[in-house]
């Protein structure tokens, strides 16, 4: 009989992707897959340290890609919600789609398939409102500078909406939950780790990273904000239902001025 | 630029244009050029005003000064309000410098009428030609057309604009003539005509001549105040109906009448915004437009009037109880989006799970069908409906008892013990 099995890996999508080529290859019965950082020992089954081999992950990848697009996509982005045993559930979903002929991934009656599309609409969502909320600030060395903390791991998400869009500028989307961030430097999109002794939120302290400009465009921006305000119509309940709190403080608009 | 100039012009000129509802940055075609600036897509709100409205555009006028005097408008030339107008140059670096911090998907001009309608026109032209010939801006813009603009002009707005519209604001041709004596109705639909025609053309050519330059590729909308002229609500969507039946519309937009001067002719200062009238009316835009109903079945001359304390949908199940219950496990598409509490959504969801089995009442709860409102008009894999035997006034009776409208208090004759 075999063992069941807590496969461990470090925290990667490829590495994610690897543990389960593994388990297929090796019929491993998988009690859990944990990220390293966050690992512990379960009491009653064995760890093994999984190792990424990136060939073993495109194999994975490929293989549900050709099941189907729309839940190979569900599927990575419900793994950047980084969810508490995200893993396990992903995995359960990829068995589910190789063991079934039909197109498993539309079976919303089922608890599984139903799960993962509603966590990766969550993700979904998160991507969204950080394509909206990101204020860039353009620092005086010319790089739109923005600094964010999505809920989930939305970074590799947003890259190319930003990278499409600002083309002819240089700039820099910081995540300061995950601590690295997107550069883009006119070519392409490199992923960088800073020392931000300080996050720049919408504080009415104006930065001297930032040109004077900046902060007049910030007053105008504010000053629309609040011009183009109907009095009689006031509904602040919508209000923060559309742009709720905990994204305030990165908000020029929401600054007190 | 001189900032406290630019900065007091903008809160003139953003005050002025924010009656304009539409605010709308999704379906243009338009990608990023060259390694520009911008792009569009499916539309962002970037962030929302205190009274829950979405800010996706950069909404301006190019001037408040105005020649005409409709009684409805805020920057109608009898008014005593301060005015002012953008040079081009300046509504140019807003836009980029805006769009630039990603707090916008764009511009959104529109103007007072100064010296003529071309004269005013040419204007936003130049502001959007400017943007594309000269910045290689790629994000979004609309322009409004302004009533009277000849052909020509609106020929060169679709090649700059994403969309074009003209307001048509006041629902009757009676109306238009008791509070906008100056305008004419044929003002408003001739530049209509002019650029529904070239959207045609534009996609005819298309097929033959790949580079055709794009004509306004997000399509026209219109908008329309609602509470301004006691007009009824099928006054109102009949005439929505016949704008996007003949002028190829892609939406029409309804503003409840915020009252901003006083005029005999008008509901006066200090009167509620008919905010629930408003939205029973988009409720009745979207059956309109994704849930196959024609306007008739909603509105018409027995029913003149939307139900104001049920959805439209919901109240057209009412009067047509014969048509249900609806099997979920066998009904067409079609006949599962006339269930009261069932979105699109829920119907494709329902389409495709339904192929791996028969669902019943635990299964439609978790894909997120409202069965408060639907399980009075739908059977499932499941023994119970217990509801064959109510009459409609029971239905209505038991949904209103167990939701809670977001509007309730404005149609509840129910007093409230601790207010």
């Amino acid at each position: 009989m075999n063992e069941a099995k807590n496969l461990i890996y470090d925290g990667s999508f490829n590495g994610f992707l690897t543990a389960v080529f593994v388990a297929f290859e090796e019929k491993i019965e998988v009690s859990n897959i944990q990220n390293e950082s966050i690992a512990q020992q379960g009491l009653f089954s064995d760890s093994e340290k999984i190792y990424t081999d990136d060939d073993k992950a495109k194999r994975v990848w490929n293989g549900i890609q050709k099941k189907s697009k729309q839940a190979s996509s569900s599927l990575y982005f419900a793994f950047l919600s980084e969810t508490d045993g995200i893993e396990l559930l992903a995995y359960y979903y990829i068995q589910k789609l190789f063991s079934y002929k039909q197109k498993v991934h539309l079976n919303y009656a089922d608890d599984i398939v139903l799960k993962i599309n509603q966590i990766a609409k969550s993700v979904g969502r998160e991507k969204h409102r950080m394509e909206a909320f990101v204020r860039f600030q353009l620092t005086k060395d010319s790089i739109y500078f923005a600094n964010i903390e999505p809920d989930f791991n939305v970074l590799p998400l947003i890259s190319k909406h930003f990278k499409d869009r600002y083309a002819d500028q240089q700039w820099i989307i910081y995540d300061l939950k995950r601590k690295y961030g997107l550069f883009y430097n006119l070519e392409s999109v490199e992923i960088i780790a800073l020392d931000l002794d300080i996050a720049h939120t919408n504080s009415i302290y104006k930065s001297s990273a930032f040109t004077t400009e900046e902060h007049d465009f910030q007053q105008l921006w504010n000053d629309y904000f609040k011009s183009t305000n109907i009095k009689s119509r006031i509904n602040l309940k919508l209000h923060t239902q559309h742009v709720p709190k905990r994204y305030w403080k990165y908000l020029s608009e929401k600054k007190a001025m | 630029m001189s900032f406290e100039r630019i900065r007091e012009k903008l809160n003139i000129l953003a005050d002025a244009a924010k009656y304009d509802v539409s605010c709308s940055s999704s379906g243009s075609t338009r990608t990023n050029k060259n390694k520009g600036l911008g792009d569009t897509g499916t539309g962002i709100c970037h962030t929302y005003t205190e009274d829950g409205r979405c800010v996706s555009l950069l909404k301006i006028l190019m001037t408040n000064y105005c020649i005409f005097d409709c009684a409805y408008c805020v920057t109608r030339k009898s008014n005593d309000i301060k005015r002012a107008a953008f040079k081009i140059q300046e509504v140019v670096d807003l836009t980029i410098n805006f769009y630039r911090r990603n707090y916008i998907e764009g511009l959104f001009l529109s103007s007072g009428i100064f010296k003529s309608a071309d004269y005013t026109m040419e204007r936003l032209i130049a502001v959007a030609k400017k943007l594309r010939l000269e910045e290689n801006f790629n994000g979004y813009i609309h322009l409004k057309s302004i009533p009277g603009a000849s052909d020509e002009l609106m020929r060169e707005a679709g090649l700059y604009a994403d969309r074009l519209s003209v307001n048509i604001e006041i629902p009757t041709i009676s109306g238009l003539k008791l509070l906008a004596p100056d305008k004419k109705h044929e003002d408003f639909v001739k530049p209509m005509l002019k650029v529904k025609n070239e959207i045609i053309q534009y996609k005819a050519e298309k097929k033959i001549i790949k580079s055709t330059p794009i004509y306004a590729p997000a399509g026209q909308s219109t908008q329309m105040i609602v509470g301004a002229t006691g007009e009824s609500d099928k006054d109102i969507m009949y005439t929505a109906n016949h704008f996007y039946k003949n002028y190829n519309m892609k939406r029409v937009y309804y503003s409840g009448y915020v009252p901003v001067i006083e005029d005999s002719r008008l509901p006066a200062l200090g009167s509620q915004v008919p905010m629930l009238r408003e939205n029973r009316l988009y409720q009745t835009d979207w059956l309109l437009r994704f849930y196959g109903f024609s306007v008739n079945e909603i509105l018409n001359d027995v029913n003149p009037n939307l139900d104001i304390d049920v959805d439209p949908k919901l109240g057209w199940a009412l009067r047509n109880m014969n048509e249900f219950p609806i099997d979920v496990n066998t009904a067409s598409p079609k006949m599962l989006a006339r269930i009261p509490g069932l979105g699109m959504y829920s119907v494709s969801k329902i389409v495709k799970a339904r192929k791996f089995r028969r669902l019943n009442w635990y299964h439609l709860k978790k894909i997120g069908v409202a069965l408060n409102r639907a399980q009075y008009f739908m059977i499932c894999d499941a023994n119970e409906w217990h509801h064959k035997d109510l009459q409609p006034a029971q239905i209505k009776g038991l949904i209103l008892q167990n939701s809670k409208g977001k509007f309730r208090s404005s149609y509840s004759a129910q007093l409230s013990l601790f207010n």
